[in-house]
């Protein structure tokens, strides 16, 4: 039993302390994801094994291009709210907990912003 | 909202088995986490090849052979029908959030509609992929 008021957990906008936020994040995210995914998807599929010079082609063109970078953005935002929800699940340990979040949190934007540069260097 | 109960009543995760029977919904709950995370792992080779194609032929040679080896194709289309449940069970997450589906048979209905559907998705994409 804990000595807090109705009242100040919805001021404190719950425990996770950032309300719907999160949650609401998640599904923008999904929502973007359906088309992107779906677009990303076929390109990338033909573009695999089809030798260098037909990969560079394929991500010359400005349409392909836009959609694997908007595809990575939504992913790996997508991705670390994900991660982020099943660490908060399983790891309980507070110091645990904080430093999966961290890493979490760098290693996604690493990647994400990591396959946008890549994206943008062939483009170009 | 009064609630007496805060606390000591048996919480998610880990409800399966003990307290909960395992089902249909239990199944496609626990394959949206996995299938989740899996693509994590997955989006992962996709960044690499990614960067190895913009880094040179020698780079692109040696990423674009362990994606397309016997396991990278195992390990990608695996993926595939990953995306597509994922993508799939998505929807039935945002149509419940949009407050409809609820009741236990269209729920039950929906669920294996993820199932079958990816399936068949995976197979036609694979198909339609490997013919050009
Ligand atoms: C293709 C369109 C996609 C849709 C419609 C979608 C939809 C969703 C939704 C609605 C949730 C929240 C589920 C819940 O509240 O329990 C979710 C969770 C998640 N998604 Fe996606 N997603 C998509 C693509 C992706 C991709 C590409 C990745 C990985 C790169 C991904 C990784 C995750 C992860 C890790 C979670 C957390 C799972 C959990 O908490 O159990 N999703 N997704």
């Amino acid at each position: 039993m804990r000595f807090l008021t109705d009242r100040k957990r919805a001021a404190g906008l719950g425990s996770a302390g950032d309300g719907v936020h999160h949650w609401w994040q998640q599904r923008v995210t999904a929502v973007a994801l359906v088309p992107l995914a779906l677009l990303f998807l076929f390109p990338f599929a033909r573009a695999l094994g089809s030798g260098h010079e037909a990969v560079l082609a394929a991500y010359g063109k400005p349409f392909n291009a836009i959609v694997a970078i908007a595809f990575f953005a939504a992913a790996f935002a997508h991705l670390r709210l994900g991660l982020q929800e099943v660490i908060v699940d399983y790891v309980s340990s507070h110091g645990m907990r904080a430093a999966l979040l961290v890493v979490n949190t760098l290693a996604c934007w690493l990647l994400g912003l990591a396959g946008i540069f890549a994206v943008v260097l062939i483009a170009l | 909202m009064a609630d007496v109960n805060r606390g000591n009543r048996p919480l998610s995760p880990f409800m399966l088995g003990k307290y909960y029977r395992f089902q249909i919904s239990s199944l496609t709950s626990i394959l949206h986490r996995i299938t989740g995370v899996a693509m994590g792992g997955a989006a992962l080779l996709v960044v690499w090849w990614f960067l190895a194609a913009a880094t040179g032929p020698a780079a692109f040679a040696r990423a674009d052979w362990v994606l397309t080896s016997w396991l990278g194709h195992l390990v990608l289309i695996g993926a595939l029908w990953a995306l597509f449940y994922h993508l799939l069970n998505g929807i039935r997450h945002l149509v419940w959030d949009a407050g409809h589906g609820f009741d236990l048979e269209t729920a039950a209905r929906t669920g294996k509609g993820a199932l079958i559907g990816s399936a068949v998705l995976t197979l036609l994409t694979v198909i339609i992929v490997a013919m050009g």
